[in-house]
C-alpha cells in the first residue's frame, strides 16, 4: 500500500505549521483531504517504503502494511525516531517480536558545523575549504602511463 | 474515490498560473548529496553579495538516493589511515567498469572523498570505529577511539567501504546545507523541467524553468552558471513487480532521468549512456547485499545447493573476459553474468547462503556477541531499505535460518553507483591531465563542467566515472561550488537573455493542464479520453517498450539490431504523444514532466546500445548480434549530443585515455 493512516489518529497537523508527511514525503504522496483534514497516501504504488512520513508523523497516525504483491500479511516494522536513537519493533507474521535501537546521530539536531565562517583564499587553486584551512596536500598519479 | 471530471489530486491545477521570474548568480538544481556538497561549499569562495539559490523537487530534509538513510559509506579512501591510494581506486573502479572510465575524474575525486567523510562524522553521523583490542563499535560507542581526521579506524567490510548508523545520514547532511547556504536561499517542492539557453550567445546556459508542486506558480530562473544534480533514472523499464511492489524500487523510485534530459536537450553531450546498472539484491525487497557477502561472508548458491561461483564453468566463463574477469575482484557485470547464466541453464533460483555464514561466523562469538551480529544484519536492512526488513518479517525469514532469493534486478541508469552513464564534464586543469579531458571556455578550464558553458554537473550526472556513491557525489558536488565561483569571477560581466517569451514559457509548462482543461468534460471518466493521455498510461508504454525490446528483464537483458530499430520507432511515436500528455492536478503535472524525462533518458541509453556493436557489460545487458567484449573496436567511450536547433543527434566514438597504469 505501503504507508497508509489510521484514521482515528491523524489530525491533519492541525496545530502545526505544516502537515508533515505532506511535508517530508520524497516522492509527493502524502496528501490532506481538505474536508475531512486526514492525510492519506495517493500513490501507493509509487511508495518506497522509505518511512520518511511513518518517522515523522507527530501522532504516530502512519503504519506501513507490505507490498500486497509480495508481503504476506500480518507482518509490521515500527520505527521511533527520537534525537539520538532509532528504536525498531519488527512483527514476524508468525508473532515473533525483535526490537532493535541503533544510535542516528551523535550531535544535538541542529548543531552541524556549517563552517559559516570560513571563506576560502585560492579561488584558483582545486582544495575545498576545509581542506584549505587545513593545509591539506593534494595527491598527484604515483606515476602515469 | 474520485467523481468523475474531478482530477484526483488534492491540489488541482489552473489554467494560469502565477508566474514568478527570478534572476540570481548561481543556480543549484536537486537536492541530493551532490546538491547538498555544493550547497555547503559554495558561500565559502562566492562574493559575499552573491545570489544563490537551490531548487529541490521534494524537501531536503529527505530528498535523493539517501532518503532513508544508508547502512554504509562506500567510497572512503582513508588517506589519514594510509589505507589506499586514489591511484588503486582508479584501478578499481576502471576494472570494475570494464576498463573505460574517465581516470582524471576518478583520481581527482579521490583526492577530496575523505574530507567530505570527515564533515559527516564532525556535524553527527555515527561511523563505526575498531577499538585498540579489535572489537566493533557502533557510531556512538566509537566516539571513544576518536574521528577519522584523527585517524581512528573505521569497520571496513570491504577495501573502500566503511560501516555507519546511517538512518539519519540525509538528513544531518541536509542540515549542515540549509545552514550553510540559509533556508531563504532554497526553494522545496519546485520541479525545474527544461533548462534554457542565453539569447545572444551560443552554447551558453541562461537560466531554467519549473513549477510548483504545492501552488499554481510558474518559476523562470535566469542564472550565471548552474549545477545540475537530480540523480538517475527509475521506473524506465519494467519493474520485475508491476502492482504495489513497483515502488520498491532498487533505486530512487523519484529519479526520472531529470539530470540528463534536461542537459541534454540543451545539447550537453553524453557519454557511455549504454552504461547501466541490474543490481543482484534480495528478491523483490532490493535490501542490500553488500554487507552478506563482505561483512558476513555469505556465499550464493544455485538451486541445487552448488557454490557456482567457483565451478570449473564459472571460471572458464570469467576467462573469457580477461583481464577484467580475471581480476581479483570480479567485475559487478560478470558477477551478475554468471548468475544469469545458472538461472538461463534452469539452474535457479540463486540462493544467498544467510544459514550457513552465520553458522560460521558464531562458532567464533559467544551468545553476546552473536545477538550484536544478527541486530547488524538487521540494521543493515533497517537503515536503508526498510522494506526487505518486513518482507523477512512477513516470511518469517530468520536469517539464521532461512536462505534468502536473491536476483538481478530491472535496469537502473545511474552514474555514481556501480554505473557509469552521464553527462562529459571537465577534468580538472592539472598538468597530468590530458587535453582531451579539458573543456575550456574563453580558454579558461572549469573542473566537471559539462560542453554547455557555464553549465555543471555532479553525482550520477557525471559520466565515466562510477562508484563515488553518497560521500563522492557530495564531495563533487563541493567541487562543482568550487569551479562555478571560478566562472562567476571570470565571467561576472555576462548578464542572462532568454530567447523565450514569459507566455511561452508558462504554455510550455503547463500545456498538460491547459489541454486538460480544455478537453475533461468531453467523456465521463477523466483517465479515457481520445484527445489526452494521462502520465500513468504513458509511463505503461515506456516500460513495456524498454523492457520487451531494450534489453529489459522480459529478455535476460537481451536485445538485438532489429529490436533496437523497432523500439526507436516506438520511441518516436512516444515524443510525439508527449505532446497530448494530460494533468489535473500538480502531482499529475509532476508525473508528466518525469515521463517526459524518461522517455528522452531511455532514447539515449538505447541509441548507444545501437551505436556500440559489442557486448561490453555482460550481465547488465547483451546486443546478440555482437556478443562478447570487442577491445580491438570499441575500447573507446561512446558519446552523443543532441542539437537543439537541428533536432537532431550525433553519435560517435571518443578515444580513452589511460592515465593510470597497469
Amino acid at each position: 500500500m505501503p504507508s497508509f493512516v489510521i484514521t482515528e489518529k491523524c489530525d491533519g497537523c492541525k496545530g502545526g505549521d505544516k502537515t508533515a508527511c505532506m511535508y517530508i514525503c520524497p516522492n509527493d504522496l502524502m496528501v490532506l483531504e481538505p474536508n475531512s483534514m486526514l492525510a492519506y497516501n495517493q500513490e501507493p504504488d509509487q511508495c518506497w517504503e522509505c518511512f520518511s512520513c511513518v518517522k515523522i508523523c507527530p501522532t504516530q497516525a502512519i503504519e506501513v502494511r507490505g507490498y500486497a504483491d509480495f508481503v504476506p500479511l500480518g507482518s509490521s516494522i515500527m520505527p521511533m525516531l527520537g534525537t539520538e536513537d532509532v528504536m525498531w519493533t519488527c512483527k514476524f507474521r508468525n508473532g515473533t517480536i525483535k526490537r532493535f535501537k541503533f544510535p542516528i546521530r551523535t550531535t544535538p539536531e541542529g548543531a552541524a558545523n556549517a563552517y559559516a565562517d570560513l571563506k576560502g583564499k585560492d579561488l584558483d587553486s582545486e582544495l575545498l575549504a576545509t581542506e584549505e584551512a587545513d593545509g591539506y596536500v593534494m595527491l598527484t598519479p604515483i606515476a602515469t602511463v | 474515490m474520485a467523481l468523475p471530471n474531478k482530477p484526483l489530486g488534492e491540489l488541482k491545477a489552473v489554467k494560469d498560473p502565477e508566474v514568478e521570474e527570478l534572476e540570481v548568480d548561481y543556480l543549484i538544481v536537486g537536492g541530493g548529496m551532490a546538491a547538498t556538497g555544493t550547497a555547503f561549499e559554495i558561500k565559502k569562495w562566492a562574493k559575499e553579495d552573491a545570489k544563490i539559490l537551490l531548487v529541490d523537487k521534494a524537501s531536503l530534509e529527505r530528498s535523493g538516493a539517501v532518503a532513508q538513510g544508508l547502512s554504509a559509506i562506500n567510497t572512503y579512501i582513508g588517506t589519514a589511515q594510509g589505507d589506499n591510494t586514489p591511484d588503486d581506486y582508479v584501478r578499481m573502479v576502471r576494472n570494475d567498469l570494464m576498463g573505460i572510465v574517465r581516470e582524471d575524474l576518478i583520481f581527482d575525486l579521490g583526492n577530496h572523498v575523505d574530507d567530505s567523510v570527515y564533515l559527516f562524522e564532525e556535524w553527527g553521523l555515527p561511523i563505526w570505529k575498531m577499538s585498540d583490542d579489535g572489537k566493533k563499535l557502533d557510531g556512538k560507542k566509537g566516539m571513544k577511539v576518536g574521528t577519522l581526521k584523527s585517524g581512528a579506524t573505521p569497520v571496513r567490510t570491504g577495501k573502500w567501504q566503511i560501516m555507519i548508523n546511517g538512518e539519519s545520514y540525509k538528513r544531518i547532511v541536509a542540515e549542515a546545507a540549509k545552514l550553510a547556504l540559509g533556508e531563504d536561499n532554497i526553494l522545496e517542492r519546485v520541479f525545474i523541467v527544461e533548462l534554457l539557453l542565453d539569447a545572444n550567445e551560443e552554447n551558453r546556459i541562461a537560466g531554467a524553468v519549473g513549477f510548483s508542486v504545492r501552488e499554481n506558480k510558474v518559476y523562470i530562473i535566469k542564472c550565471n552558471t548552474m549545477m545540475v544534480a537530480c540523480g538517475g533514472a527509475v521506473n524506465i523499464y519494467q519493474p520485475r513487480s508491476v502492482g504495489e511492489g513497483k515502488g520498491r524500487a532498487w533505486y530512487p523510485i523519484w529519479n526520472a532521468g531529470s539530470t540528463y534530459t534536461m542537459c541534454m536537450k540543451v545539447g550537453a553531450e553524453l557519454t557511455m549512456m549504454e552504461n547501466r546498472f541490474t543490481p543482484s539484491r534480495y528478491k523483490d525487497g532490493y535490501g542490500p547485499v553488500g554487507a552478506w557477502f563482505l561483512l558476513f561472508k555469505a556465499k550464493t548458491l544455485n538451486g541445487l545447493g552448488e557454490g557456482y561461483v567457483g565451478s570449473e564453468a564459472a571460471q572458464a566463463e570469467l576467462q573469457k573476459y580477461a583481464p577484467y574477469g580475471t581480476a581479483a575482484i570480479t567485475p559487478t557485470c560478470l558477477r551478475n553474468h554468471l548468475m544469469i547464466f545458472e538461472m538461463k541453464e534452469g539452474r535457479g533460483p540463486i540462493m544467498m547462503d544467510t544459514v550457513n555464514a552465520l553458522k560460521t561466523m558464531g562458532e567464533k562469538l559467544d551468545k553476546r556477541e552473536m545477538k550484536a551480529l544478527e541486530s547488524e544484519a538487521w540494521e543493515n536492512f533497517l537503515d536503508m531499505t526498510c522494506g526487505q526488513a518486513n518482507l523477512w518479517c512477513g516470511t518469517n525469514t530468520e536469517p539464521a535460518v532461512k536462505n534468502s532469493e536473491i536476483m538481478p534486478t530491472e535496469p537502473y541508469l545511474l552514474g555514481s553507483h556501480s554505473g557509469c552513464c552521464g553527462l562529459w564534464v571537465s577534468g580538472p586543469d592539472f598538468d597530468w591531465v590530458p587535453e582531451e579531458y579539458k573543456i575550456r571556455y574563453k580558454e579558461k578550464v572549469y573542473n566537471r563542467m559539462t560542453t554547455v558553458n557555464g553549465l555543471f554537473t555532479s553525482g550520477d550526472g557525471v559520466g565515466a566515472s562510477g562508484h563515488k556513491f553518497s560521500s563522492g557525489s557530495h564531495a563533487e558536488g563541493r567541487q562543482c561550488a568550487k569551479s562555478m565561483a571560478r566562472f562567476v569571477r571570470d565571467n561576472a560581466d555576462f548578464k542572462p537573455a532568454i530567447s523565450q517569451s514569459n507566455e511561452e514559457l508558462v504554455d510550455l509548462v503547463y500545456k498538460p493542464v491547459r489541454l486538460f482543461l480544455e478537453h475533461c468534460d468531453y467523456t465521463t471518466a477523466i483517465d479515457i479520453n481520445p484527445n489526452y493521455l494521462k502520465p500513468e498510461g504513458m509511463t505503461y508504454r515506456l516500460m513495456k517498450a524498454a523492457h520487451e525490446y531494450g534489453a529489459g528483464t522480459a529478455t535476460y537483458y537481451q536485445t538485438s539490431s532489429k529490436s533496437l530499430e523497432m523500439v526507436m520507432e516506438m520511441l518516436q511515436l512516444m515524443h510525439e504523444d508527449c505532446e497530448k500528455l494530460a494533468a489535473g492536478d500538480l502531482h499529475e503535472l509532476m508525473r508528466a514532466w518525469e515521463i517526459e524525462h524518461r522517455i528522452w533518458t531511455l532514447e539515449s541509453h538505447l541509441r548507444h546500445i545501437q551505436f556500440r556493436k559489442e557486448t561490453r557489460y555482460p550481465g547488465f545487458y547483451y546486443q546478440s548480434d555482437y556478443p562478447g567484449v570487442d577491445d580491438e573496436n570499441w575500447f573507446c567511450f561512446v558519446n552523443s549530443k543532441y542539437d537543439p536547433k537541428a533536432k537532431s543527434w550525433d553519435i560517435f566514438k571518443k578515444d580513452y585515455i589511460q592515465i593510470i597504469p597497469d
